[in-house]
């Protein structure tokens, strides 16, 4: 980048909202930029989250919430195909226990027929269980909603980010919006270290920090409370465990503790919540974990504790109002909020990408169609789930295909070499693990860890000690230190 | 695709492959394949540079790479050995088909008489053993940095703090203290020490480098690198105790807090596995519970010396090879071996008879925790005693051997028992 560069458009915050929003646009005859300040996109929220494209029973009737959340699940069936995304639309359960859970469901029920959520039923205990055998067998009923899917959060925001850097977005990693610069109450650009884009439109989408971005342009109209949820993930070997999502009857205040499979067929448990001060806070503690824990033995009771493969915490970006912040800003013209989108965040990405447009347009901003959007991206070897014949073609076509890099995943160089230099490439090992899968095993990149670093070194043509975890000074090795060397005997 | 025809393959180049390999073309097997996945021979010795490698086999202190490469050469005198590198191994059939992948030659099968899984095994990480705390850059297990260490020449962290006392760990706190790293302390849950006693010496003390018996980390800390950790000490069920935390400052976090038997290969194919070791039930021949399939080294059990690991494949090889060649005796018994009292695990978990059964069994045995002046005692049937062996001290972390004629089992019954007392006299 330029020191000056200009565009009509500024995106803030490569998360699956301002992905989303960025591939939105790229439909139009503008000129966009989408700015993060991680060397990668995807590594704020949208990496560490549940996972689910919820069907939308749960927000009030009237919020753009329950609105976004029910039209975000239905994009996500066309998209899948355009941008080839893992979903599996495996529905979701609402477990009730109690008689007090009954009519819990009851009125999820009633809210979900509010917001227009197809096929929702209320099933018997037998029924229940001939879905989920393993549950708990003291379970009363359940509420079922068959559009629920799970997906890859970070694969899609990819996904987008890879369609609309294709049809002519541009994207800049470590690039921190520093400054909402405007002129008489009118945005006029965006300081970053790596100079100022000047812009008349800025789309604040940067999650938890949603709220000092909007003070960066002198609008305190919203705050953002980081909400901490823990996870715990268990390997594939137990990931038959269960088949939809599982929820327990919710509380006023959360959706409970959740067990559900990930579309790698793997299990995972969690979220807790928990109000946090330091929104960088994604450490998990022991009394997180036995939290989730113990709450998601109530649902499953053979819990297979012993194939835990990792933990980790994903931060909600709760807005004071409680609903999500989608509109423009009253104190600076130009500026237009995708803030405060916590759960169904995910599900309602696309959507939310929709009513951006729709502000732009209110603004009177001309969406001219572009003609050259393509609408599709390339479809992705994942060499896995070739035939045998697909595999030995893919390797004649490029050998790198045949070296397997990721063993607990079977991830060959060929996959990785491909995820750093797709359009939105990986920059970071943790990058590739998210495009790849390579180092999301059982052995956690134990074994790929140092040869995918190695990858990445010679790809992006620096060194070894440059490589870089995920944040921009994650730095994994040093170079050698000069000292004395110990061997003896050696032949 | 055209598949060809092996007496024998072997999946995993490391000391228990090669070894395995060299036995089989001792023992009459006529083509052997060995498939690696790495770019050279050797498994995990090539990573481990230092000495005290092959005082049993050599009786002379080799490094890692010196210990493998007297293997190397033994195999690839051999012309009936055919070795396949930067391949992997990705499924292995009932029918004895191997489907393996390289750049080279694609996906492609070959058909074997006999298998033998000498994969080896992983590390544990921190995932598996839940410590708390931010995920910075930082945290490798220590086998990982021991190759970016010895194989790729990187360093990974300048102040270090170990978890876990297993030799891997130790042999790391010493090879980054002579790379001018330094080592914080050690840290082991346990009361005592996983690791040999001459690593405690020679990697720790010789280095004044403090080991935390009954301690844990409670929490990692740092948000893009690691910025140091917080320890405890923990109480008789491993549970942190309140009020005993201290900060350690360091940038690095290595894990040493065990192996892991590579059986995904094994367990697919349909091989049973030993819920203790995590490794194939065997018998003495080592062969597992599917005919034709054997296995050997890590794969098996986790060795605490590379020389047992040879061995095992030694055993492997040469009966892999009758089988190959139809000339592996009908077994008409099976015992089977049972673990009790101090003793956590042993292997063979089998012992099969034939007609012509003359090679002595070598039993190989972990206790679950440090005893001392132990008497283990193989009892068969009718608690008749077929072998004993006195032990002033025994060690989780060190295999006790136990060598028994197999014409004591002949009339041992159905299974025999492996089981300590305490010894009157040591
Ligand atoms: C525990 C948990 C569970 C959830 N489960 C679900 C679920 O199952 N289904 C669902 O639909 N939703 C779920 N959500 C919500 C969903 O994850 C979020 O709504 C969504 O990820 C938010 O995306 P985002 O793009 O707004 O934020 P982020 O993904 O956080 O993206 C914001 C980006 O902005 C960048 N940024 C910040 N400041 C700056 C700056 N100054 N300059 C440039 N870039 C900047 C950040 O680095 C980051 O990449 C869950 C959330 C949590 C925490
Ligand atoms: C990090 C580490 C350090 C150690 N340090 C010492 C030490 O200092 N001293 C000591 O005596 N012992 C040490 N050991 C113990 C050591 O494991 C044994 O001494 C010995 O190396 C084990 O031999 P192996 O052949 O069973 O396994 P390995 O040496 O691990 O060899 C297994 C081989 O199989 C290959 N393989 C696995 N799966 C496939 C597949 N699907 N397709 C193709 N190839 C495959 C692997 O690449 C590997 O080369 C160490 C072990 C580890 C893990």
């Amino acid at each position: 980048m330029q020191n000056e560069t200009k565009a009509d458009v500024v995106i803030i915050g490569g998360g699956i909202v301002g992905t989303a929003i960025a591939r939105e646009l790229s439909k139009y005859q503008l000129d966009v930029i989408l700015i993060e300040k991680q060397p990668d996109i995807a590594a704020g929220t949208t990496k560490a989250n549940s996972a689910i494209l919820h069907a939308g029973f749960d927000a009030h009737p009237d919020t753009l919430k329950a609105k976004l959340n029910v039209r975000g699940n239905a994009m996500y069936h066309e998209l899948e195909k355009e941008l080839h995304l893992d979903v599996k639309w495996t529905g979701s359960l609402v477990v009730a226990k109690t008689d007090e859970d009954m009519v819990t469901l009851k009125e999820l029920l009633e809210r979900g027929q509010q917001n227009k959520v197809p096929g929702l039923a209320l099933l018997t205990k037998d029924e229940v269980l001939l879905k989920e055998p393993n549950l708990s067998k003291d379970v009363k009923g359940a509420l079922w909603a068959p559009s629920a899917g799970i997906f890859l959060p970070f694969g899609a925001a990819v996904a987008f980010a890879d369609n609309a850097i294709s049809n002519g977005v541009r994207l800049f990693t470590e690039c921190p919006a520093e400054k909402i610069v405007a002129e008489a109450g009118k945005v006029v650009g965006v300081q970053t270290p790596k100079g100022f884009i000047g812009c008349n439109y800025v789309i604040n989408a940067a999650g938890v920090y949603a709220d000092d971005i909007s003070r960066l342009a002198g609008d305190d109209s919203f705050s953002i409370t980081p909400r901490k949820g823990e996870y715990i993930l268990f390997d594939r070997k137990v990931g038959n465990l269960v088949n939809t999502v599982v929820f327990p009857a919710p509380s006023k205040f959360s959706k409970g503790i959740l067990v559900c499979p990930t579309v790698h067929g793997n299990i995972f448990i969690g979220p807790n919540a928990q109000e946090i001060a330091n929104k960088e806070d994604i450490s998990t503690s022991p009394t997180g974990m036995s939290e989730i824990i113990d709450r998601a033995q109530e649902l499953l009771p053979n819990l297979p504790l012993r194939e835990a493969i990792t933990q980790f915490s994903g931060v909600r970006a709760a807005a004071d109002c409680g609903d999500f912040v989608i509109r423009n800003s009253e104190f600076v013209a130009g500026l237009i909020h995708a803030a405060g989108i916590q759960s169904p965040g995910l599900t309602a990405a696309p959507a939310i990408a929709e009513v951006v447009a729709e502000i732009l347009k209110l603004n009177g901003v001309e969406l001219k169609p572009k003609p050259s959007f393509n609408s599709h991206n390339p479809k992705p070897i994942v060499f896995k789930e070739l035939s045998l014949a697909e595999k030995q073609a893919a390797i004649e076509e490029n050998p790198l295909y045949g070296r397997v890099i990721c063993r607990c995943e079977t991830i060959t160089e060929g996959e990785i070499v491909a995820a750093i230099q797709q359009p939105c490439g990986a920059k970071t090992v943790d990058g590739v693990k998210r495009r790849t899968r390579a180092g999301m095993g059982r052995c956690q990149g134990g074994f790929c860890g140092p040869r995918v670093t190695a990858i990445l070194a010679r790809e992006l043509n620096i060194s070894v000690s440059q490589v870089r975890k995920e944040s921009a000074e994650s730095y994994l090795f040093y170079e050698k230190m000069p000292g004395d060397c110990e061997v003896t005997g050696h032949e | 695709m055209n598949k060809r025809l092996y007496d024998l393959v072997i999946v995993g180049g490391g000391p228990a492959g090669l070894a395995a390999a060299h036995s089989a073309k001792l023992n009459g097997a006529k083509n052997i394949l060995v498939i690696e996945r790495d770019r050279e021979l050797g498994g995990i010795l090539q990573q481990c540079i230092h000495n005290g490698f092959g005082l049993h086999r050599f009786h002379q202190e080799l490094t890692g790479p010196g210990y493998a490469q007297r293997y190397i050469k033994l195999v690839q005198e051999h012309p009936e050995v055919e070795v396949l590198l930067d391949t992997m191994v990705l499924e292995v059939k009932q029918n004895k088909t191997v489907l393996a992948v390289n750049p080279e030659l694609g996906v492609f099968e070959v058909q074997a008489k006999a298998v033998i899984f000498t994969m080896g095994c992983r590390e544990r990480t921190r995932g598996a053993i839940r410590i708390p705390g931010k995920r910075p850059a930082g945290v490798f297990t220590a086998g990982a940095a021991q190759r970016m260490v010895n194989m790729e020449g990187y360093i990974p962290g300048k102040k270090i703090v170990i978890l876990g006392s297993g030799d891997i760990g130790l042999i790391m706190a010493r090879r980054l203290t002579l790379e001018g790293a330094d080592v914080q302390a050690v840290l082991e849950i346990m009361p005592y020490s996983n690791g040999l006693t001459r690593n405690i010496v020679q990697c720790l003390d010789d280095y004044e480098i403090p080991l935390h018996l009954a301690h844990t980390i409670v929490a990692i800390h740092g948000q893009d690198r690691v910025t140091g950790v917080t320890c405890a000490r923990v109480d008789a069920n491993m549970k942190p105790i309140a009020g005993t935390e201290f900060d350690i400052e360091c940038d690095c976090v290595l894990l040493s807090v065990g192996l892991i038997p590579e059986n995904e290969l094994s367990e697919e194919v349909g091989v049973s596995l030993d819920t203790k070791t995590n490794g194939p039930v065997v018998d003495q021949r080592r062969q597992t519970s599917l005919t034709g399939f054997f296995a050997a080294g890590n794969v098996v059990h986790v060795h605490d010396l590379v020389d047992f690991v040879s061995e095992e494949g030694e055993i492997a090889g040469k009966y892999a090879a009758l089988y190959a060649q139809g000339k592996l005796p009908e077994n008409y018994r099976t015992i089977n071996i049972l673990a009790e009292n101090a003793i956590r695990t042993v292997v063979p978990q089998k012992i099969v008879l034939d007609h012509a059964s003359i090679d002595p069994v070598r039993l190989f045995m972990r206790v679950g925790k440090p005893e001392e002046k132990l008497l283990v005692e193989v009892v068969g049937a009718q608690g008749k005693v077929l072998a004993t062996k006195r032990l002033p001290i025994a060690k989780p972390g060190e295999m006790i051997v136990l060598e028994i004629p197999i014409d004591k089992f002949a009339d041992a019954g159905e299974f025999v028992v492996v089981t300590t007392r305490q010894a009157v006299k040591a």
